[in-house]
Parts: structure tokens; sequence; C-alpha cells
């Protein structure tokens, strides 16, 4: 792409394809991790992990690792434990119950293999991690709680406080919530199954267990010489942090100072409070002298959060003519070992929008969410809404195959129209606006979807050894994490406001405080682009500032697609702010009447005249305060917290062209098609990447990723080598547009773009390897879908007689 | 991701490497490439006290013509063997196999030498090393010796080299005008070899008159599908014959079974990827 | 320790190292060039990217006595009097990165791509970066981004000619 020169008018900042500002620093190596850190004095901290999954700690003896060369201290669970009080879950979802204490470091029982047992710090990272050999330790092994329906058993109850391993069953009914009237999901599908002008279709099938595997390993450091106690950390939520840490740990906010400088990535792997954030703060205090963790990837992959891990029972009822009448979830969930932030919260997320596009009269799901002895699972990019949208969008094939139709006809038999928003979904969601037949439209025709139907066609009346399948997800989501009000009702521990402040500075600069914190998101551009259009002022003159508490002192964060919708608005409210106390100072200076002043490009003009002075003019103006207005403070520097009414709700339709070695099983994706409706759109270059990447990460849960445990509790695949992330050669180019339905919620017209790619993507790409060997007789192939499930599948369905 | 200590020893002769093993005994580790070793190491998964590195002796690297053979150094890297025009003269199905070793960065470091010795069953080299009748010379405190590569390979990680045995050349007969190609298939793009196989058809007037196959990590060693060679040979090499011959590609194997694939889709793979290397290998 | 002598950057360095110290560390903590990053253990991810005396290496993957004598250029030494490398500039113009920590090792593995087949096709740009691992970007954009520096790039200039010593110490 070639810049092309300034046109003579200026342009609107917003929905221009700006190229980064963030990316100079990146692609020099000129970049700030938290692993880059050093500090004069700065200790190495590792740490030492229980290889057992479900154990009771006989012996720990740290004297041979503390002779070791280097070796400062080493500090086991007896030794903080007074101090390490529990890590939090802001989102238990069960009022009932108290949640098992999360300890930092094991004391006398470990519950995952991966657990940390013993902190060593040393004065480099090698003796740090030599020492960690010298740790010797004994675990009396304890029966590990592994499948998800052996734990519901309760045969071996790993948190012995609560007397189960199941936290909470919770319901979302649509008649009890007043989503729906009418007959309840259960009362509709028991009737259909006696009705034979109905169909009742159900199935079970997994969300295997996924990792994150954000590109930067985490690393902590902490530096307690200051007048605060100052904390770097590779974190998507430097301001939750800061506050968790007062909480938690009893220390005083204001004498904390939390940092997130640049952060190679998170996927919601970073949004926790993690075991090592406040190991590294206790035995920094205990020593007083800074002290360094980084992660090794093997260390990362056991110990850092998963994602996803259901086992899903379907249920979907329908006329015969393909009416849609009632939908069941029924899922059973694995939060692993213990409680993260949102570990139990995750899960039940999927709640609200699992009806997604349909017009369903009746809608049950049942969440049940089980403890065991696996890593702690936690949102994953999507959280709860992948899950939910892989169940509604696979079951509607399943229909589709069931009533002989054609899986795109029978979704737009059941979507909302377009005249119908804003709707009211079974799950009690508003959606405000949404086309997807235009999306639909668009799709199809960049797709050629009768084409490759007749390919299809043609390949499977030639027994070809490649068939070919159509994947199809019409999808929709909510994101813009989100109305306060509605997270207090449903028991959150916190609000979902976000904020942002403006400062001018005397030369006309400005800086733009934001607590929406970026790692690879790209804030600091599109800030600008917002800024720049608000005050008039050049996309060059604009600084984005965030990621530290110093210097952003208030803010919620970057995750479930929130940053534009809610953390956009209040930039724009913010310099909506800064035009409104700046007007009365351009009143005064043009010796006008405030309500004759327009705003416009960086102006202020007196109506009608050709009268006017520069937003930077006034900003000057307001720095010498020698002629000002009366009794009015003398800054235009302005605040705004902007707390969303409602989510905003992307949508959009993917369409997956899948190949099927039918001989090896291979599943080659050919062709993906997606048009997204993100509503307005402030940086499609951007907006864009983020499609992309989510789309790679939704195909490989499809294809390719599964964090396997074997019967120990032990993870198998725990480096790079085998828990196999696609690399460029596994994934095709994408041939992605959008439609523009804009949000009504937000003054940007805005949708949140970060996790709609992912959470569509998934049962686009399993539907189109299951449409092309279904004619062998082939219902489901568990994800992923590697070459020997799907060939395995096929084998099945030969044996058993291929295709009724 | 930092390996434990360890005694460095950089020797700039083949007399020198070979004391230096003999005097760390059992506990040294010979460093090619490093690139198999040094994850190893990094993982502590081995932690020797000495490593020995053979970069500075400068014989064990390249490749020359040695009357009917083509000699190629063990220290020779992969991307090095890619452009040779010997190798692509007269030992295609090798070029072939380390074209799909790892990746770029990996094949600049990555040495034919270092990956035989390492004997992973599923390395792409053994089984083009077994089908093109490589023979490798060994230097060790007994002097020097050659073993055909079929006796090299005696198991899982295991070889004929002994405790202070360095492997130094590794010399193949000439290959030239066989058709060759070699059908790898993994996960990834990255990813180690589910299966593999490595074929070479010597061809006369459409006639297959010999036929080499070998198949990789289909057991603990690099096998020779030898009972799939004997159906091609005298046939002619179509869709057919190749459908029929690849169906003995599983005989005589004992293939893994473990998290990426079960034995039996293993030996499914081999026969279904015998039967398009041959055709492939046929043109 | 072993004593090494590495020209890094264009800049000459004689340091005693251990024997098991990596490359990468050597970089970072010895030389401060935090511009190389450590992504993973088992030289899968491609992060720690840099050339080695004119070819890409893992750097993670090379033990730092190994190379001794060797030149090495890594993300910090590419950019010339000021002047991003055409590899760097494609991709802050096509967006091909977003969190960044791939980048470096990304735009090494490009340069050295381009420098063995200055007009690949998609499907030789793909294969040619398949040991480096970025999960932001889903690859769309760094493959169009090497594809517009490959043009950028033609004809004549070599892709990685040994940096000059003006700019050692960090791109501009």
């Amino acid at each position: 792409m070639t810049t092309t020169a300034e046109p003579a008018t200026p342009v609107s900042e917003i929905g221009r394809a700006r190229t980064r500002k963030e990316d100079a620093r990146l692609i020099t190596g000129r970049t700030r991790w938290t692993d880059n850190i050093t500090l004069n004095g700065m200790l190495h901290a590792a740490m030492v992990r229980s290889p057992v999954a479900h154990g009771r700690i006989t012996s720990i003896d740290v004297s041979e690792a503390k002779k070791m060369p280097g070796v400062v201290a080493v500090f086991t669970g007896a030794d903080l434990d007074s101090e390490q009080s529990g890590l939090p879950c802001a989102w238990p979802i069960n009022a009932e119950a108290t949640p098992p204490r999360h300890v930092s470091i094991a004391v006398d029982k470990v519950n995952f293999a991966g657990e940390i047992i013993a902190v060593v710090v040393a004065r480099s990272a090698a003796e740090a991690r030599d020492a960690v050999d010298a740790v010797e330790f004994d675990i009396e092994p304890l029966e590990p709680v592994i499948d998800l329906n052996d734990a519901l058993t309760d045969r071996t109850v790993i948190h012995s406080e609560l007397g189960t391993n199941k936290w909470v069953t919770f319901p979302f009914d649509s008649v009890a919530a007043g989503a729906t009237s009418g007959p309840s999901a259960d009362e509709v599908i028991a009737a259909a199954e006696n009705d034979p002008d109905s169909v009742v279709v159900t199935r079970t099938w997994r969300q295997q267990r996924l990792i994150p595997a954000f590109m930067e390993p985490r690393s902590v450091v902490v530096d307690p010489t200051g007048e605060q106690l100052t904390v770097w950390s590779s974190t998507q939520i430097p301001h939750v942090l800061r506050t968790m840490l007062g909480v938690t740990l009893g220390l005083p906010e204001h004498k904390l100072r939390v940092i997130a400088p640049d952060v190679g990535g998170g996927f919601g792997g970073k949004l926790q409070v993690i075991p090592e954030e406040i190991l590294t703060i206790l035995v920094a205090n205990k020593l007083r002298r800074p002290v360094k963790w980084t992660e090794t990837r093997s260390e990362s992959l056991v110990s850092g959060h998963h994602g996803r891990d259901q086992i899903q029972t379907v249920t979907i009822a329908a006329k015969k003519d393909g009416t849609f009448t009632a939908l069941k979830f029924d899922f059973i969930a694995d939060m692993g070992a213990y409680f993260g932030l949102f570990t139990p919260a995750v899960p039940v997320f999927g709640a609200f929008i699992g009806p997604a596009v349909y017009k369903f009269p009746a809608y049950k799901a049942v969440f049940t969410d089980v403890f065991t002895n696996k890593t702690p699972t936690d949102a994953y990019r999507g959280a709860g809404r992948p899950e939910a949208t892989f169940a509604v969008e696979r079951i509607v094939d399943e229909l589709a195959a069931v009533l002989g139709r054609d899986p795109m006809d029978l979704r737009k038999q059941n979507w909302i129209k377009n005249t119908e928003f804003p709707y009211t979904n079974a799950g009690g969601l508003t959606y405000d606006s949404g086309n997807y037949e235009a999306a639909t439209e668009k799709a199809l025709e960049l797709f050629d979807y009768e084409g490759l139907r007749r390919e299809q066609e043609e390949r499977r009346r030639n027994n070809d050894p490649v068939q070919l399948g159509i994947g199809i997800s019409v999808f929709t989501e909510m994101c813009g994490l989100a109305p306060s009000r509605l997270l207090g009702a449903l028991g959150a521990g916190a609000g979902g406001w976000e904020h942002a402040a403006i400062r001018m500075l005397p030369t006309g600069k400005v800086e733009v405080v934001t607590g929406s914190s970026a790692h690879g998101q790209g804030h600091e551009t599109a800030w600008s682009q917002i800024v720049a259009d608000k005050l008039g002022v050049p996309f060059e003159d604009v600084e984005v500032l965030h990621g530290d508490t110093q210097v952003s002192p208030k803010g919620m964060d970057t995750y479930g697609s929130r940053s534009l919708p809610v953390g956009g608005t209040a930039v724009v409210k913010c310099a909506e702010k800064v035009i409104e106390k700046a007007k009365k100072v351009a009143a005064h200076l043009l010796e006008a009447d405030e309500s004759d002043i327009d705003f416009a490009a960086g102006r202020f003009s007196v109506r009608g005249t050709d009268k006017g002075i520069t937003i930077q003019e006034v900003v000057f103006a307001t720095f010498l305060s020698h002629n000002f207005p009366e009794g009015v403070e003398p800054s235009l520097d302005s605040e705004y917290t902007f707390d969303p009414e409602n989510f905003s709700f992307p949508h959009g339709t993917h369409l997956a062209a899948i190949e099927v070695d039918t001989e090896t099983g291979k599943v080659h994706l050919r062709k993906y098609v997606c048009v997204d409706d993100i509503g307005s759109v402030v940086n499609p270059l951007i907006a864009e990447g983020q499609i992309h990447g989510g789309l790679a990460q939704g195909i490989a849960q499809a294809l390719y990723e599964e964090a396997n445990y074997d019967e120990q509790g032990t993870l198998v695949n725990g480096t790079f080598v085998d828990y196999t992330l696609p690399s460029a050669a596994d994934l095709p180019s994408f041939i992605t547009d959008r439609t523009e339905t804009p949000a009504t919620t937000n003054p940007l017209g805005v949708k949140g773009v970060g996790e709609a790619g992912t959470i569509a993507s998934t049962p686009a790409i399993v539907n189109g390897v299951l449409d092309a060997i279904r004619h062998l007789g082939v219902e489901h192939v568990e994800m992923p879908c590697t070459a020997q499930r799907v060939w395995r599948a096929i084998q099945e369905a030969e044996q058993q007689g291929g295709a009724q | 991701m930092i390996p434990a200590k360890f005694d460095y020893v950089k020797p700039a002769s083949l007399a020198d490497a070979v004391a230096a093993l003999q005097q760390a005994g059992d506990d040294a580790k010979i460093i090619a490439g490093g690139q198999s070793l040094l994850p190893v190491l990094r993982l502590r998964m081995a932690a020797p006290s000495v490593v020995v590195d053979l970069g500075g002796i400068a014989e064990l690297k390249g490749i020359r013509e040695d009357g009917d053979k083509v000699v190629i150094g063990a220290m020779t890297p992969y991307y090095d063997i890619l452009r040779d025009d010997l190798v692509k003269q007269h030992l295609t199905l090798l070029a072939q196999a380390v074209a799909t070793v790892a990746d770029n960065q990996v094949r600049h470091r990555g040495t034919l030498g270092g990956a035989l010795a390492h004997a992973d069953p599923a390395g792409d080299l053994g089984a083009p090393a077994l089908v093109l009748d490589a023979e490798m010379v060994i230097t060790g405190p007994g002097g020097t010796r050659t073993v055909a590569a079929a006796d090299f390979f005696q198991g899982l990680f295991s070889t004929a080299l002994g405790e202070a045995d360095i492997l130094t050349e590794i010399r193949f007969p000439k290959f030239t005008g066989w058709r060759t190609h070699y059908e790898k298939f993994n996960r990834t793009a990255q990813a180690w070899s589910m299966v593999a196989v490595g074929v070479a058809l010597k061809i006369d007037g459409g006639t297959i008159s010999e036929a080499r196959v070998g198949l990789t990590n289909m057991g603990d060693r690099p096998l020779r599908a030898t009972a799939v060679e004997q159906a091609l040979v005298g046939q002619q090499a179509t869709a057919d014959v190749a459908k029929a011959a690849a169906a003995h590609a599983a005989e005589g194997t004992a293939a893994p079974s473990d998290a990426d694939a079960a034995a039996d889709y293993r030996e499914h793979l081999a026969r279904v990827l015998t039967g398009r290397a041959v055709l492939a290998a046929a043109g | 320790m072993t004593q090494i002598r590495v020209t890094v950057d264009g800049v000459e360095y004689a340091d005693d190292v251990e024997p098991r110290m990596l490359l990468v560390y050597y970089l970072r903590e010895r030389l401060g060039k935090t511009g190389t990053v450590v992504g993973c253990d088992t030289s899968n991810c491609g992060a720690c990217t840099v050339h080695l005396n004119g070819q890409s290496v893992k750097s993670c993957s090379v033990l730092a006595v190994q190379a001794d004598g060797a030149e090495v250029t890594t993300i910090e030494g590419i950019a010339r009097d000021g002047q991003l490398h055409p590899v760097q500039q494609a991709f802050h113009d096509n967006h091909a990165l977003q969190c960044g920590y791939c980048t470096p090792g990304m735009i090494m593995q490009a340069i050295d791509l381009l420098g063995d087949n200055p007009d690949p096709d998609e499907q030789e740009i793909r294969e040619g970066l398949e040991g480096n691992l970025c999960r932001c970007t889903g690859y769309h954009n760094i493959v169009r981004a090497v594809q517009d520096a490959a043009r950028r790039m033609k004809p004549g200039a070599s892709a990685d000619t040994p940096a000059p010593a003006a700019v050692a110490g960090g791109g501009q």
C-alpha cells in the first residue's frame, strides 16, 4: 500500500486506513517488553512446580537449593502462606457457596500439575533455574480427577470444603427470564418428540481445551525500593490488577503502581491476576530487592490459564417446514483446579447469545461448572460466545441435514429480519441493529456459493477421493463489555465502564489518556484518529498514553471487544467536554455569545461572520489565562467515564470451502470468505487485521489445537512441538469484506471486533468438514478435526453402512 | 529454557575430537548443528557434562564426488545440500527429503550427520539414507570404519555409533536418472513426520526395473518396504500397479502409537502415501 | 567461561560467556539488544530469528560460543542511515503486525527468504515463514507485506548485505 497525497480539503480521520503509530518501535526492536527491564540489584525468581496433578505435599527440602551458587532465598508455601491470601474470582456465579481458596503457592496439597510449590530467588535467571532442580520434595499422589463426567460422580472430591466437584448449575430459561412467552423449551421439545409435524435433533460433542498461546511469555518485574511498589507485568489488566492487589494482599492501593509496558498479545490469557505476580511481589518485599520472573514457554502452556473445555449437549426442535421452535443447551464446563478472575462466568456468557441470529420462541441453557485436577480455565478469545455459537451453528446444520434442507436456506427462514430490529432474543438481549441479509448476500457472492455447490455435486458424483464441503456460520455475538448495572445484576464484582482523559498542552499538542490498555490492538492509532477528528487537530499531534496506573489512573482495561465501543466512546465524550469548555473561552476571545459559536475542523467561528479562532489559539490563551472569561476554570483538560447502555452486537456471514482427502482424512481449507458487520469503522486496516487474527484462532480450534491430558493429569503436549499452532503454511489468505450497520448505542456507531473472527470461524470450518463427508454417513467429527479423526469417522460410517 | 551447565570443547581436528570424547566418557554429547540437541538441553531432558562441538573441524563439511560416489561431510548443513549440484544430479530423493525438514532457519544450521546420528524415528533423513544405500563413515578410538545404513540404525535414537565415535561422512552411490519422491504427512507444516515415504524408481522404457521404498516413523528406525519394492519391479508405473504394490507398505513395520497417530492409522497412511509417492516419482 | 569474539550489527564484541549461554541471551543480556526476543523453548516460534553470517537462524538454538568469530545481524541492525529496511517498511505499510512480538523474527526471516528467492509466490512465502509463529495476524498481512517488500526490492539490491557499523545500536 502506498500513501496517497493529502487531498486539499481535510478528510475525516475516522474511517481512514491509517498505518499504525505503534509500529515504529515494534519493527525496529526498540520495544519495551517486561522481560527487557533490568533494574539495579535485580534478582531473578524461578518457580518449582508440581509434576503431580493431585496429591499431598509430604515434604519439601530446600536446603540443597539454598546452597546453590547465586541463590539468595528459597520460599515454600509454608513460608508465604500467611501473606499470600487467595487469588481473586470476580464473578463466582454462585452466591450460595464460597469459592475454594486459590493459593498462589501450594501449602500442603496440589490440585494440578504445574501448581507452584516453591519459589527460588537467585542472582541470575540461570542460577535460579539450576536451583529449581535442587529442591527436593515428596508429593503423595491422590486419585486425579480428569474426566468431566467422572468428576461429577464425586468419587474423588478435589476441594473437600465444598464436598463436591460441582460448583454450580446455572440455568437460563427464556420463559422464566421473561424473554419469551408461551411454553418453555422443555415443554416444546417434549411435545415435538410426539408430533409427526415436528423434528427434534440432539447431539453431544466437545469443546476441546485450548491454550491462548500469546507469543510473549508472561513476565513480572517488581521494584519495592521506591516510594511506591512498582509492578511491571505482561498483563491485559494493569488497572484491575492494581485494585485486586489492594483487595487481596491488603497492599495500600495508593502505594501501588502497575505498568503494562509493551504486551505481546493476550487473547484473554493475560486477563488474569496470576500466582506469579503475587509471589514476585511477596519475595521482592521480603528481600527488599527488585525481582524479575519470566516464564518459559513450557511453563506458560502448563500454568497460564486455558480456555474452552466443555461437553455440550444441544437440542433443537423445529417444525418439518423448518421453523425453529426451541433450542436447549446442556453444557458441562471444566473449571480446572481453581477459579481465576472469571472462570465460572466464562461458560455462562454463552447463555444470552445462544439463540444467535435466530428467532427461537423458547430457549433454555443449563451450565454446570465442574472442578478437575487440570490447569484452571478462564477467558480465551470469545469467552463463552465461541462455545455457544459453535453449538447453535452446528445444530442448525444437523437439523438441515435431517430435514434435507440447504443449510443457508434454513438459516434465512429463521433469522431475524433487518426490519425486525431492535429485537429482543430468547436470551433476553436486545440487539439494537443488524442486517443479516446484506452480509449474507455479499458473502455468498464473494464465495461463489452456487458454483461451489455444483463442484461439490460433481465430486460426489465422481466419487472423487477429495470431497468438497461448504461450511456456513451466520453469527452474532455480544461484546463491548459491559453495562455496569447488568454486570451487577449478574453478580460480577466489577463495573464495565471505561475512562478517558484529554490534556491540552500549551503548544496545541494533545495527550489522550485511556484506561483501555492495548496489547496489539492499535489503540494509539485509533484513539489518535478519533481525537484528531473530534478536536480538529492533526493526527500527528495526538499522543495516546495508557498502561501505567501513574499516567492512566483509572480504567477497566482491554478484553471482551470493549475497547472501541466503550473506551473509544469515552474518548469521544471526553473530546466533547474539551470543546464545550473551549467554546466558552473562544466566545470570550471572539467577543461573541457562546450560542453563536460554531466549532468545525479545529476552528471556532462566530456564526454568520468570518471571525474565528483555532483550537490551538484557544488552548494557548487558556494556558496564559491573561484574557479569560470570569468564573471559568482556566483549563480545557477533561475526563470522562463512559458506561455503556447495552452490549454491541457485531454479526456476519462466514463461508468456508473445505476439501477433505477421504483417503487420509486430511482437511484443506481452500477458501474462506467472511463478511462482517462491525458497524462503523474507525480504522479499516486495524479492523481487518483483528478479523484475520480472529479467524486464524477460530480455524486453529477447528483443525489444529487441543491441550491433551493423560490419565494422570499430565499435560502431554506442553510445548510448541506438540501444541500445534498453525503457521503461515497451514492457513490460506482470507477474503474479507464488510457491511456497515451502525450500532445505535454509542456515538461512533461501532461494534467490537476483537473476538468476532474467532467466534464465527470455528463452526464454519467444522460444518464444512461435515458437509464434505456427510454423504458418507458421518454426522460429527470432534475438534480439532485432525486427519486421523476425520479418517476414523469415515471408516466408522462405512462400517455402519454409510449414509442412511 | 536455560541448559544446565556443561563444559565446552571445540576441537580443531577429528583426532582431538575423538580424544575429547574418550576423556569425557559417557557423559559427553556431540553438538553438530545443534537443532535437535539444543531444545533437549533447554528443556533439561539431557544434561551432559561436556559438549563437544564439531564445528571447528573443517574436513567434516562439504560435498564432493568420489568416483561413483557422492560424499557428504557429516557437518554439511541441509541448506548446502539443497543447493548442491551433485545432490541435485545424483541424489534427488535426498534433496526432496531435506527440503521437508523443519523450517528454513533450522535447515541453515541442522546437518545431515547430526540428524542421522540422532536417529529420531520421525526424522526425515533416515529413510532416504536407507533407500539410497548410504554408507556411514565412522571414526572412533579404534580407527575408521564404514557401516551400511541398514546396519547403522539400531533402534529408537540408537545407532552403530559407539561412545567416542564420530560420524564423519556419508557416502552415497549415485542414483543418476532415478525417479524419486519423498511424500511427507504431518499435522502442521512445521511438525515432524507422522509418516513419510521415500521412493526411488529406475524406469526403463516405461517399466520399473528397480524400486526402492523407505518408510519414516513406521518403527523405531527407518525401514525399507521390501514387499512394495518387489511388487513394483517389472511393472508399468500405473495407478493400479502403485496401489496394488502400496497395499504391502505396512508389512513388517512396527508403527508407534502416540498422541499424533495410532499405529493402525499410520499403517493406513503408509499404504496411501506409498501409492502416491510411487506415482509422483514415476511422474 | 569461554571467550568469544562476535560482530553484532556491525560492532565487534569480545566477551567471556558460559558455554551454556544461548546466543539470544548473549544478545539480550550482555549486549542489551532486547529487540530480539524469546518466544519458546523448542525452536518452534522463530521470534528469536537473527542472521548469522548472512543466514537466518533461531538464536535460541545456537550457543553463544558457536557464534564465535561470526557476524550477527539483528532487527536492530537492518535500518540504514535512518531509512527502514524495505521489509520493515512493508510490514508497517501493510499492517503486518499487531502485538509485535513475533515481528523481529518474522522480518529477519522474510529478509532471508527474499534473499534466496527475490520473487516468491504466495505459497513460497508461506512455506518460507513456516518456522515463525504469529498469534495475532493470521499471517494474511504478513504475506502481503512480504509480497510488497519483494516488489520494492526489485531489481538488483541484495536483500541482506552486512550491516554497516554506523547503524549499530538500534534502528532509527
